[in-house]
């Protein structure tokens, strides 16, 4: 267990450089540069500001230094926010975007199964017809189509009682999460759903759950000791990936509902160039993602023991 | 050889190899015989929803290649004078002469307050009215509603600098309605006075002479005169933003999009497929190294690093940006069909099937031809099935945030992203494209549950 | 398929198995509920919980707005976007300063005299930092220092050229000790001027010009205006509270000295967002009292029955033309094809429209002044209307000029607001029907076209310039020879005579008489191709709704008029600050 820990771990850290290097030669190949201002500036001024950001250095010096800052967890100052530092952004901001991730996830979790195991109990009859139809509806239409009918919702739902029950946009308190969560979650409890209703309707025909309504187990503990419990394996497996589906999947919702999370300060970053901003986005998503993975992969591990780590 | 074993020694008699007589066979096969793919068929077509998304599916590769044959108007075409119009609006407009700037005269007849010079037009709708009292300038409002005392006026159409400034043309996107102008007094500082009036106008769509004779709305060779009524150009399904048929867009659109939902998926697919079957059979150091490549590529956050692609790339001027796209989805996503069918070719190596066929003699060639390729090709059909809508998903999501075609190439998620902004005014705008988005998608994904069934590829879990 | 048992059996199961999957249910809502909770406590917001409040609220005289971005930071010696420079206009203020009705007004400075070799400014002595501490002539000293020094790089260090030795300092010739401007006492400024500058009074209320303290500015070791606790505040707001990205709020500043000026006690930007149907769903909620209309919009207020008002930013937006050797827009006849093809009313009435926004005429927007009367009844500018024969002929004439069978396709350099996308695709369409020629539509994020403008990558590029102070020649030097920011390097020599007379004479009538010679060149030589004048639709809180709940008479009423004045004011002063401090969005 420890030594595949550690292995794991050691991967990770490849993974990571791999993860910077290839930004950083993404970030190299872009044309144009974040110094360029709609003010024109003179040679000797922009002699000055490369020479402040070090972009005056052949390009495998700038790697190295990059490299060398970034090993002590350093991702260098902003360039459009000239006196913030890219560890502060990150700092400030992925909370904001964790905390809707998170929300997100567990809505779509809960919901899935919750809709899945409903949908199969009832197949065929109106609520698995209509839950269905809605999951369809989930799955096929895209994300930024809910994102904007879902604040239009929010607007003539605040209007139809004639006071703001919730936010429309921004953030700052619990109910600001609510609706922009959900609307993030969406997709992949739509997904989540029909999963889990087959993964039920598998089970409901099983030899196991036949034999303990043969013996005469009470229905609540045929349900959810046997029926509930093994189908919601699967989808937990699939958790794992949803999990970077939906933090970088944030974008839209972010941008949407005006809320200041680490997505959108990577479109705005990408819009302007931030060359800092980018990187060290970049790079800090693909070390959250790249844990996240391995710890989703030991968690496996202990729930399911048919899982063998080695 | 000992003694013991000899006299074990089997000694058939002579008559134990005869042939048996043909009277009995051992196994009859009472059905005709189904090669894997027959079978596979089969399967399918009892799936009555997979079998009808392989219709859609069909008919949406027919609106996208023979619907423009059918429907020749030009996606590029702008039509301003109907810009924005919903489906099945009127298309009744009169012929007038070319446009000439207004001196300020008037060929009504003599009249008091607020009135109009000329009759009013799409064209322009000239306003002539007499000094209010206390007046140092004026401001022109324009509403599309009555308005009573109290109303907001509607739209701020401009200041007149003086006082004696009392005539205002209106050419703002005029519209065949009724429209309610409103002229309010100014004092010294731009503050309202109470002294306003107000003049509904009807507006009556025209089309300039020329125009018409350009866009082909009259009989070529019949002498068109002032007065007559035209037909403006049909458009079924309305225009968009720029008076561009919504048709004709959807189906140039339906072709970019479809053309990213299928290529990328495709040209992953086959990269993924060689390197995965390589690594399979490579096996050893060589399938350990190929796959821990395989393993960075995938931890790439995807999006993060479409975006970068993107702008590594650039577009150039004229370019659609659809290559970049389709090369960046290739150079992040085949990692995952890379593994699959590695794992797929290691399994079916391990066969005993494949053992059995090995040590009846068969030959490399006939093994990756009739074992490998049909079992893995169940798992990179279904694969390609459900990467197409994620394809399309991925574009539409990159135009909507701003990354995606450049203009004036049109897609359904960059026309998405238009009707997104007059989602209120002009909801067709963004319900069309909306549509035939999820139209795909669902298309897609339900033949890809029908495949995965029919072709028995244990996947059920994977996406 | 799955074994089917008996229907009641069934049934009966069905049914304990729902309500058991019910109570889950419930038991998941009130998980969510205290993970929503223990999450909003971690992050610890709560606490800011600024995120509902009305639009406008009269107990607190709290006004809630929207930002379009976030400042990048606040040091007024580095700000150049138009965020930054709005919410600079509100914390601090320089020697003179843009009232309501946009006449200079004493700031800082009481009184001040302008001459042709040099300025002098006396400041009050009541004006105060927020610490208490009293605003003198080095705190303006060492900002314009600061804004010099060539380490800083800052992209308005060209404003303050007009100063003597600036322009040296800035490129490292001379040390920032050299510059020409002294404080006599903590009250006199003095300033010697580099070359007679008509417009110098009108220069010292830009932002560039601001006063920034040096032992503040020094202690917070390069952090200055990166947060609202790293600045220091002269004007009549200072900023309370900073989230980044989500939340700016600026408070009534009990140091400033004119107190009477501040009609609104906190001025509440809970919300950062660029995206029109957020704002407008943000409006018609009554978060925000004040949001800009797109054109998709405009129908939707009207159905609301929301009051609008429109003004123009300044700004003006035209095509570019590449001179660059080489270049086919290099040919006239080419350019003069071009522009008789196009129609900037057309543009504006059919594609645009919006009713702020003005067909372009001129590079010399319609609200600057002349001699006596706006600049442009004085000068009236030359126009061509469009003219399809015409331009035909002129494109005939360019492609024998050129020893040219069929032009081949040109690039149009354009951005990606939706403004310029749909300008960019309406004039490829017309310049098809017209005329034939392929423009192919090179769109670029900002950064990116501002570098292919600079590197001459384009034969077309859609431009815009917005005003940097109150006078023509902020337009009028745009296209001299020398000027970094006429990308497309035209060069003229009788231009950049009429540009150096504009600069030093102080005459009235001989700067107008060379505003116009460069406005009737600029026609003549096809530089440019003006489009459009910008402008914006505005929606306002509207008077308190009658019967909405508040008296008609008593306190009540009182307040809400007292309200509505105040916004009414804001609004204007709003409006006011980016009229005046318009910065160039190309």
């Amino acid at each position: 267990m420890w030594r595949y820990t550690a292995k794991r771990l050691l991967q990770g850290v490849i993974t990571v450089w791999f993860i910077a290097t290839a930004t950083f030669i993404a970030m190299h190949n872009v044309p144009g540069d974040p110094l360029t201002s709609d003010k024109a500036v003179s040679d000797d001024i922009r002699a000055n500001l490369e020479a402040k950001y070090g972009l005056d250095k052949p390009v495998t010096q700038q790697y190295f230094i990059y490299m060398g800052n970034l090993l002590r967890g350093d991702f260098g100052i902003s360039f459009t926010q000239k006196n913030r530092e890219v560890n502060d952004i990150i700092r400030e901001h992925f909370p904001v975007s964790a905390t809707l991730g998170i929300l997100a996830i567990v809505f779509a979790g809960l919901g899935g199964v919750l809709w899945g195991a409903l949908t199969a109990l009832y197949r065929n009859r109106l609520p698995d017809i209509i839950i269905m139809f809605l999951v369809i509806l989930g799955i096929s239409v895209p994300s930024f189509v809910f994102a904007a009918l879902g604040q239009l919702t929010l607007v003539n739902f605040n209007d139809l009682f004639g006071r703001s029950l919730l936010p429309v946009a921004g953030w700052g308190t619990v109910w600001h999460m609510l609706v922009p969560s959900l609307v993030l979650g969406l997709g992949t409890m739509a997904y989540l759903t029909r999963l889990m209703r087959s993964s039920m309707l598998e089970i409901i025909s099983s030899d196991y759950v036949r034999t303990a309504k043969a013996k005469g187990l009470p229905p609540t503990r045929i349900f959810s000791r046997h029926q509930l419990r093994n189908a919601i394996l699967p989808v937990v497996t699939v958790l794992g990936p949803s999990i970077a589906a939906i933090t970088t999947g944030g974008f839209v919702v972010e941008l949407v509902f005006a809320i200041p999370g680490l997505g959108r300060y990577f479109v705005q970053a990408v819009q302007q160039l931030d060359y800092t901003v980018i990187m060290g986005t970049t790079v800090f998503y693909g070390a959250f993602l790249v844990l996240m993975v391995i710890i989703v992969d030991l968690l496996y591990g202990l729930i399911d023991p048919r899982v063998r780590l080695d | 050889m000992t003694e013991d074993s000899q006299a074990l020694k089997y000694q058939p008699s002579p008559g134990a190899f005869q042939p048996l007589m043909g009277e009995q066979r051992s196994q009859v096969l009472t059905r005709p015989s189904l090669s894997y793919w027959q079978d596979a068929w089969i399967r399918l077509k009892a799936n009555r929803r997979a079998l009808v998304s392989l219709y859609i599916v069909i008919g949406l590769v027919a609106f996208t290649v023979v619907g423009p044959m059918i429907w020749r108007v030009d996606p590029a075409a702008q039509d301003l004078d109907q810009v924005s119009t919903p489906p099945g609006a009127s298309r009744a407009a009169t012929l007038v002469g070319p446009y000439e700037l207004w001196d300020g005269s008037s060929t009504a007849p003599d009249q008091d307050g607020l009135h109009l010079a000329e009759p009013a037009t799409t064209e322009a709708v000239r306003l002539l009215w007499d000094p209010l009292p206390g007046a140092a300038a004026y401001r022109v409002y324009r509403n599309i509603f009555p308005v009573a005392p109290g109303d907001a006026l509607g739209l701020p159409l401009a200041e007149t600098l003086t006082a004696d400034d009392t005539r205002f043309e209106d050419r703002l996107d005029l519209q065949p309605r009724t429209y309610y102008y409103t002229v309010v007094a100014l004092d010294e500082q731009g503050n309202e006075l109470p002294a306003r009036e107000t003049l509904d106008v009807p507006v009556t769509r025209v089309v300039t002479i020329e125009e018409a004779v350009s866009r082909g709305l009259v009989e070529p060779g019949s002498n068109p005169a002032v007065g007559d009524q035209v037909k403006l150009m049909l458009h079924p399904l309305g225009t968009d933003y720029l008076g561009r048929d919504m048709l004709a867009r959807l189906m140039e659109g339906a072709r970019v999009s479809l053309f990213i939902g299928i290529a990328a998926p495709a040209l992953f697919v086959l990269f993924g497929v060689i390197y995965g079957s390589a690594a399979g059979f490579v096996g050893g150091r060589g399938d350990q190294a190929l796959m821990r490549v395989a393993d960075f590529v995938i931890a790439l956050p995807f999006l993060l690093f479409m975006i970068l692609f993107k702008i590594a790339f650039g577009i150039g001027p004229g370019e659609s940006g659809i290559l970049p796209m389709v090369v960046a989805m290739v150079l992040l996503l085949w990692p995952a069909t890379a593994r699959l069918v590695r794992g797929q070719i290691l399994q079916v190596r391990e066969e005993g099937y494949v053992d059995a066929a090995r040590l009846l003699g068969a030959r490399t060639n006939y093994l990756i031809l009739r074992h490998m390729i049909p079992n893995t090709m169940g798992v990179i059909l279904v694969t390609l099935t459900f990467a197409v809508p994620n394809a399309i998903f991925i574009e539409a999501f990159l135009s909507f945030i701003g990354m995606g075609v450049a203009p004036p190439t049109p897609s359904w998620g960059s026309m998405c992203n238009e009707g997104i902004k007059t989602m209120l005014t002009y909801p067709h705008e963004l319900i069309l494209p909306a549509a035939l988005i999820s139209i795909t998608v669902l298309a897609f994904n339900l033949l890809g549950d029908g495949l995965r069934d029919a072709l028995d590829a244990k996947m059920r879990s994977q996406e | 398929m799955p074994v089917t048992d008996a229907p009641h059996q069934q049934d009966d199961f069905t049914r304990s198995a729902g309500r058991q999957l019910a109570l889950f249910g419930v038991l998941a809502i009130v998980g969510v509920a205290v993970l929503m909770a223990g999450l909003a406590w971690a992050s610890g917001l709560t606490g800011s919980a600024a995120g509902n409040s009305a639009a406008v609220d009269p107990a607190t005289g709290t006004v809630s707005l929207v930002l379009n971005e976030e400042p990048p930071q606040l040091n007024s010696t580095l700000a150049t976007d138009q965020v930054s420079l709005m919410i600079l206009g509100h914390v601090m203020e320089g020697l003179l300063r843009y009232d309501e009705n946009n006449n200079l007004v004493a700031g800082v400075a009481e009184d001040w005299q302008v001459t042709e070799t040099e300025a002098t400014f006396r400041l009050r002595d009541d004006a105060r930092w927020s610490d208490g501490e009293p605003v003198t002539a080095h705190d303006f000293v060492f900002a314009w220092q600061t804004a010099l020094d060539p380490a800083n790089a800052s992209q308005y260090a060209f404003i303050l050229f007009a100063i003597d030795n600036a322009e040296e300092i800035n490129s490292g010739d001379l040390p920032l000790s050299a510059l020409g401007a002294e404080a006599v006492d903590d009250r006199t400024l003095k300033v010697r001027l580099a070359r007679p500058v008509a417009y110098f009074d009108k220069l010292v209320a830009f932002a560039t010009y601001y006063p920034v303290r040096e032992d503040f500015y020094n202690a917070m070791d390069g952090r200055y205006g990166a947060d609202a606790d790293t600045l220091l505040y002269n004007g009549p707001f200072t900023i309370s509270r900073w989230v980044h990205g989500a939340h700016l709020r600026m408070e009534r500043n009990e140091s400033y000295w004119n107190p009477d000026r501040v009609h609104v006690d906190v001025l509440d930007f809970p919300y950062i967002t660029q995206d029109p149907n957020a704002q407008l769903n943000l409006f018609k909620d009554g978060r925000i009292a004040y949001t800009v209309l797109t054109e998709e919009n405009l129908t939707e207020a009207l159905v609301q029955g929301w009051d609008m008002h429109r003004f123009m930013d300044g700004s003006v937006f035209y095509i570019e033309f590449n001179h660059r050797e080489g270049r086919l827009t290099r040919n006239w006849h080419l350019r003069k094809a071009i522009a008789l093809a196009l129609d900037p009313s057309e543009l504006v009435y059919r594609v645009i429209k919006l009713p702020g926004y003005l067909p372009g005429e001129s590079l010399f927007p319609i609200w600057l002044d002349g001699v006596e009367k706006p600049f442009r009844q004085e000068y009236p500018p030359p126009t061509a209307p469009m003219n399809p024969q015409k331009a035909r002929e002129h494109l005939e004439q360019a492609k024998r000029e050129l020893g040219l069978q069929e032009i081949p396709p040109l690039v149009l350099l354009s951005g990606d607001n939706p403004i310029s996308n749909k300008q960019a695709e309406y004039y490829q369409e017309q310049l098809s029907r017209v005329l034939g020629l392929e423009l192919r539509i090179d769109k670029q994020i900002f950064k990116q076209r501002l570098a292919k403008m600079t590197a001459g990558e384009f034969d077309m590029v859609l431009a815009g310039w917005g005003p940097d102070f109150d006078d023509p020649l902020t337009f009028g030097d745009l296209f001299a020879s020398w000027n970094l920011n006429n990308r497309g390097r035209y060069d003229n020599p009788e231009l950049d005579r009429w540009v150096a007379v504009a600069q030093s004479s102080t005459d009235p009538r001989t700067r107008m008489d060379a505003f116009g010679e460069i406005q009737r060149i600029l026609f003549e030589d096809v530089v440019i191709l003006p489009n459009y004048e910008r402008g914006q639709v505005v929606l306002c809180v509207g008077p308190a709704p009658q019967g909405s709940g508040a008296p008609r008479s008593g306190p009540g009423s009182g307040f809400h008029q007292r309200a509505h004045r105040r916004r009414t004011r804001l609004i204007d002063r709003i409006c006011g600050a980016t009229r005046q401090n318009g910065c160039c969005r190309g």
